[in-house]
């Protein structure tokens, strides 16, 4: 760290907030050297944005205090954060979207009842803000109207507009094109000229690299270690992110890959707000192995299920799978799917997998509530679900083994269990599953490791998408790494290790050689 | 022809006064994100509270603020529950719709022992109606004359209150600090909440000024345009208002155009009733009378032109975990 | 980590007790409030409603039309839609009912008639539901506003058609002729009669056994078929509606078909059942407190018929009271219809949320031990 003899922009001291069971921040520690740029790294669920949420007066911290300039705060709500100084830009921007970017800015800072004197006065102060920063932007358009990179855009105009000394940018660079990014970081480095304070939250290595003076490493709620940029290495802190993991070890043999069931060519999507979430991903998948997919969650991979299941349709390329090519023209939704033997393990079990306020045999038929096994010409046949769950129940071990409670009322893992046993007992050919393990109790973590391992063995084509590093390399036979919707590397299970799979997720891998992807 | 033109336009801006009073006030509350189809329960209230209290007290102006404050409480109540306690907005408008209709009658009946009835309210219990400055004068005037004298004067202060309104309440929405709030917190409560401004107190504040204005509404109904309360008298005036609100977009001159539209519709069914068209029979004057109806339909449908909601509408606002 | 569970008893009984008791003890205030003593009036709507053969017979009577509209609110609720187009949907149904009626009294015998009367109730009702459900399901309209609107709609048709082509030339008042006596649906009274029991003179007729079927049906429906099974997982969790392949926009239409037959069979009740003749208004106020039974019932056929008999009691109780005590209108029932949705449905979190935390902490208590 720098040493200053004067006070820090921001100093946390032992901040800690717990939500029910989960400690999201442990004694947390930070000091920000004014007029800095400071990067804050961590794999998703480490606890960045509670702490952010924290500073910018979202949550109370349960302990802990925060300094502003030298001089304790408390920030209960957003509004006392403002009056200490403190912006932030969401990763989801807070903006009103048929409202022009003056009314954006001035919204909470209006200055007087009346908005005639409050929008003069700040139409000169944005154009002196934006002269000052280049943050050059045509105050009367609509926001809808306006580019992701110039939404952003209009956020750091906000917290400027209300005097913000220190900014807190969270995954800024998550929606923006390569050459906006570059123009934020320009506009960053001039912030800081004019001592403006950055807090930059990302997980992506180069953009820490490229532009902080220092950073810290949060991992599973806690700072783990703070560097001065100039003295530390992607490897450094990749492994610091990552951490040493403790191996899991999944009995399995090598893999007997078989025919391509599945196969994807540049398959692409655009969301509803036509930003493209998904691109040009081309795999394949045969039969008796296990791709697995890693990355940061939020780089494309629920939208890469998602398309794959048919819960929604591909704005580009195409899909081989079972005889049938299924591309934009063509699409086939879930239950279509599901028929041509695709089983889908989806990553949020309860927004998705299951339908809480059901009882667990009746979840245990979501998906295949049409199939004749459960039907007869007008009434389902409960008796035949009851048992089939009850039989289901024994051979995965859930517990209770009570096929008329609520699927609510079960622990995550046995709900995990109920959605796989459910997928897997189809018999499907290819089997999507994202997340096999999370919520989910150690106990049961192995017996789903084992599952997955035997269906493989049973010539299966298994996909497999997680955010836990570990399970990727303990499960999978080939791994690809994805990287803001692109598929970005791939390796042989046996080349993979922490270090080389944390670099490609941070896309900061062989940098050199791969340049920018996508 | 010419005078049947000018009269029937002089029924269009009585029928539209108390539309407009309520789709102003349905547009405060639904721009803040707050759905109200409780405008006519808020009506019927304020038409019985007024009615009531201008015949204890005999004067139309204490008449009013009852009925404003019968309304307020009202509005109160769907704050209560769909601010406060997160509840379905369409349902809480439902209840409240409900239970003025049944206390109305209720507690009529208990006072005045009119079944239902307050008793006809005669001189100063009402809005009388008001000639404007050389009306007489005017009249012969071609044209003009009888537009100003028989059109624009001779209704009560209700009328020109509602009128007033329109551009009150344009330039509120748009040109004040609480308008640019409301506006903001029904299209997006998170990007207000973060801008360091309480969501309820917006809100409240939003519904609060739905409930004066039904409450002008209600009060024009049983003290200017008729003479005294009678059950169901709103007579689903707050939907047509709501429907009308639908088809001004949200937006204060046009919501008063929709309700112009739905008066005039309203006055020509009037007008026309059994009048018959030789040749094809007597006009179907229910086909005018549901016109309104149909046409927001059609609109919300996107047949005809589009009506796009504040974003936020309906939902409640919970600080979500990030 | 196995979630503390609030007892069922408190969802099924506490919760709706205690918003039914608040209702009352406000409507009891407002009783009181306007000089009258609401332990009385409450002895009277017992009496009227429960006291005699005949006061049942009304109460039945007049729970058959909450049973339909209930179950009409609650099928569509089940999917996650709302209803509130109940009223037209049942006067259209209504006009379906005597459109059969008409065509068919002077030639067809009442067992072909009666049949053909539901159809036609149900078709009606479907009809006039459909359309706002299709604009919801692929123009995106609101469900809600359209199906308000189609209440005023359905009811400037009916007038129109009853002042231009069913009014009756011999009848002073907008009512359609009479429908020859095997059209009529039996009174119950009369049935039971033959059988030696006596259940005094009321409306109550056939199409009270056809509600209770109704909810035998829409029982089976929802928790015994597939379609059930979808408008289920679409009314609780549509995000896992389409993980399982289920059409929303079908779910959407279909179901709204339904509950708007469901409402449209308030027709048999009262044109089939009570007037004998197409008229204006027969249906007023139904549709809404369809709103209130469901909220009450929970939503569940059992609940709604619980409900429906609840609220058929204060009809005729309160009709009742009016007798008895001239001070107090039927519309003090209409109160308390307004109050229980109120607080049943607008303020449903207020208590539910504190009460369900008390027992999870208990729960939660208990199990540390």
């Amino acid at each position: 760290m720098t040493n200053t003899t004067t006070p820090y922009a921001i100093e946390l001291r032992d901040i800690s907030k717990r939500f029910g069971a989960v400690q999201a921040n442990k004694d947390i520690c930070l000091q920000v050297p004014k007029g800095t740029i400071h990067g804050i790294i961590g794999e998703n669920g480490a606890g960045k944005s509670t702490l952010m949420s924290i500073i910018y007066g979202f949550y109370e911290a349960d302990s802990g205090h925060i300094e502003v300039d030298g001089e304790i705060v408390n920030i209960r709500n957003s509004q006392e954060a403002i009056k200490a100084g403190i912006g932030m830009v969401h990763q989801h921007f807070m903006l009103v979207e048929n409202f022009t970017v003056l009314e954006n800015v001035i919204l909470g800072a209006e200055g007087g009842a009346v908005l005639r004197k409050g929008i003069h006065d700040a139409r000169t102060e944005l154009t002196r803000l934006a002269k000052e920063y280049s943050l050059d932007i045509d105050v009367d358009m609509v926001v809808e109207d306006l580019p992701v990179g110039l939404q952003q855009r209009v956020e750091i105009l906000k917290a400027l507009y209300r005097g913000a000394r220190i900014l807190i940018l969270d995954e800024p660079t998550g929606v923006l094109t390569p050459q906006e990014a570059d123009h934020l970081f320009r506009i960053l480095y001039s912030l800081k000229e004019q001592g403006v304070t950055v807090l930059l939250i990302t997980h992506k290595l180069r953009e820490i690299l490229a532009s902080t003076d220092n950073v810290s490493v949060m991992r599973q709620g806690e700072m783990v270690a703070h560097r001065e940029t100039a003295q530390t290495n992607k490897e450094e802190l990749a492994e610091l992110m990552v951490g040493k993991k403790v191996r899991l070890t999944v009995n399995k043999g090598d893999a007997t890959p078989g025919d391509t069931l599945l196969s994807a060519k540049n398959v692409s999507q655009f969301d509803a707000q036509g930003v493209k979430r998904l691109k040009n991903v081309s795999l394949e998948l045969r039969s008796g192995e296990i791709l697995g997919i890693a990355g940061v969650s939020g780089n494309g991979q629920s939208e890469l299920l998602n398309v794959l299941s048919g819960i929604t349709e591909m704005s580009e390329g195409e899909i081989h799978f079972a005889g049938a090519t299924i591309n934009a023209n063509s699409p086939k939704n879930a239950s279509q799917m599901r028929d041509m033997k695709m089983a889908h393990v989806p990553e949020d079990r309860h927004k998705m997998g299951l339908v809480t306020g059901f009882e667990a045999y009746e979840a245990a038929v979501l998906g295949y509530h049409n199939s004749d096994v459960y039907n007869g010409k007008v009434f389902m046949h409960r008796k035949v679900m009851v048992d089939e769950c009850k039989d289901r129940m024994a051979a995965w071990d859930v517990r209770p083994p009570n096929p008329h409670l609520k699927t609510a009322n079960f622990s995550g893992g046995n709900q995990q269990k109920i959605v796989i046993a459910r997928e897997v007992e189809q018999n499907p050919d290819v089997l999507l599953i994202g997340q096999p393990t999370r919520g989910v109790d150690i106990g049961a973590i192995e017996n789903i490791h084992e599952q997955i391992v035997s269906l493989r063995d049973t010539g299966k084509a298994i996909l497999l998408v997680s955010v836990e590093l570990d399970e990727i390399m303990a499960l999978s036979d080939r791994i690809l790494v994805m990287f803001d919707g692109a598929v970005v590397g791939e390796l042989d299970a046996k080349d993979a290790n922490e270090r080389v799979l944390g670099l490609m997720m941070a896309n900061a891998y062989s940098d050199d050689e791969q340049g920018e992807s996508a | 022809m010419y005078d049947t033109l000018i009269q029937m336009l002089d029924a269009t801006m009585r029928v539209s006064t108390p539309l407009i009073l309520a789709a102003l006030a349905g547009l405060y509350s639904e721009r803040a994100g707050i759905v109200d189809i409780s405008l006519e329960g808020k009506i019927l209230g304020s038409a019985f509270a007024a009615a009531a209290a201008s015949a204890v007290f005999g004067s139309a102006w204490v008449g009013l603020i009852f009925g404003i404050m019968a309304s307020v409480m009202l509005a109160l109540i769907h704050g209560f529950a769909c601010i406060t306690h997160r509840g379905d907005h369409i349902v809480s408008g439902v209840a409240i719709n409900t239970i003025v209709a049944g206390m109305t009658v209720t507690l009529g009946l208990h006072w005045f022992n009119l079944g239902g009835q307050t008793p006809a309210l005669t001189g100063n219990e009402r809005f009388l109606d008001i000639t404007l400055p050389f009306a007489h004068a005017m009249q012969n005037v071609p044209v003009i004359g009888q537009i100003y004298t028989h059109l624009l004067s001779g209704h009560n202060i209700l009328v020109y209150l509602a009128f007033f309104m329109v551009p009150v309440t344009y330039w509120v929405i748009y040109k004040t600090r609480f308008g640019l709030r409301l506006r903001a917190v029904g299209e997006n409560p998170q990007a207000v909440d973060t801008a360091g401004i309480s969501v309820t107190w917006i809100r409240y504040r939003a519904v609060i000024v739905c409930g004066i204005l039904c409450g002008v509404a209600g009060a024009y109904l049983s003290t200017a345009h008729n003479a005294g309360f009678l059950k169901d008298m709103s007579a689903g005036k707050g939907y047509m208002a709501l429907a009308a609100l639908i088809f001004g977009k949200w937006r204060p001159v046009p919501v008063m155009f929709a309700c112009l539209l739905f008066g005039f519709l309203d006055a020509v069914a009037v007008r026309l009733q059994g009048f018959v068209i030789p040749g094809l029979g007597e006009v179907p004057v229910q086909a005018i009378e549901s016109l309104p109806y149909v046409l927001t339909v059609l609109l919300l449908a996107g047949f005809i032109g589009k009506a796009i909601g504040p974003k936020a509408v309906g939902r409640p606002y919970v600080k979500e975990r990030a | 980590m196995s979630q503390a569970k609030v007892p069922v008893w408190v969802n099924l009984a506490l919760i709706p007790l205690l918003n039914i008791s608040l209702a009352f003890l406000i409507s009891g205030l407002v009783i009181y409030a306007i000089g009258q003593d609401p332990f009385e009036a409450a002895g009277y709507m017992l009496y009227g409603a429960f006291g005699y053969n005949e006061g049942i017979g009304y109460t039945l009577y007049y729970a058959t039309n909450f049973i339909f509209t209930g179950l009409a609110v609650s099928v569509a609720f089940k999917a996650g839609l709302f209803n509130i187009g109940g009223e037209g949907q049942a006067y259209i149904g209504g006009l379906g009912v005597g459109l059969v009626c008409l065509a068919l009294d002077h030639t067809m015998p009442f067992y072909v008639i009666a049949p053909l009367a539901i159809i036609g109730a149900a078709v009606f009702g479907a009809a006039w539901a459909y359309i706002p459900a299709y604009l919801q399901a692929k123009r995106g309209s609101h469900i809600v506003i359209t199906t308000i609107m189609f209440n005023f709609i359905a009811s400037s048709l009916m007038v129109y058609l009853m002042v231009n082509w069913l009014k009756s030339p011999d009848s002073l008042s907008l009512n359609s002729r009479t429908f020859e006596e095997n059209a009529w649906m039996p009174y119950l009274h009369s049935l039971l009669m033959p059988l030696g029991i006596d259940i005094g003179d009321s409306p109550l007729n056939g199409a009270f056994i056809w509600a209770l079927l109704c909810c035998v049906g829409v029982w089976l429906l929802i928790w015994h078929t597939r379609w059930g099974y979808q408008l289920r997982t679409l009314g609780t969790n549509p995000t896992a509606a389409k993980y399982a392949g289920i059409d929303t926009s079908k779910v959407t239409i279909w179901v709204m078909m339904i509950s708007g037959a469901l409402a449209g069979f308030v027709g048999l009740n009262e044109i089939m059942g009570v007037n004998h003749s197409l008229l204006l208004n027969f249906a007023a106020g139904y549709g809404f407190a369809g709103i209130a039974v469901a909220l009450m019932g929970r939503n569940h056929p059992f609940g709604i018929l619980l409900a429906a008999i609840l609220f058929g009691a204060l009809y005729q109780g309160g009709a009742e009271v009016a007798f008895d005590m001239p001070e107090i209108t039927p519309d003090i029932v209409v109160v308390i219809q307004g109050l229980v949705i109120l607080f049943s449905g607008a303020l449903e979190h207020m208590f539910k949320d504190r009460i369900e935390g008390f027992f999870i902490r208990r729960a939660t208590a208990a199990q540390g031990k």
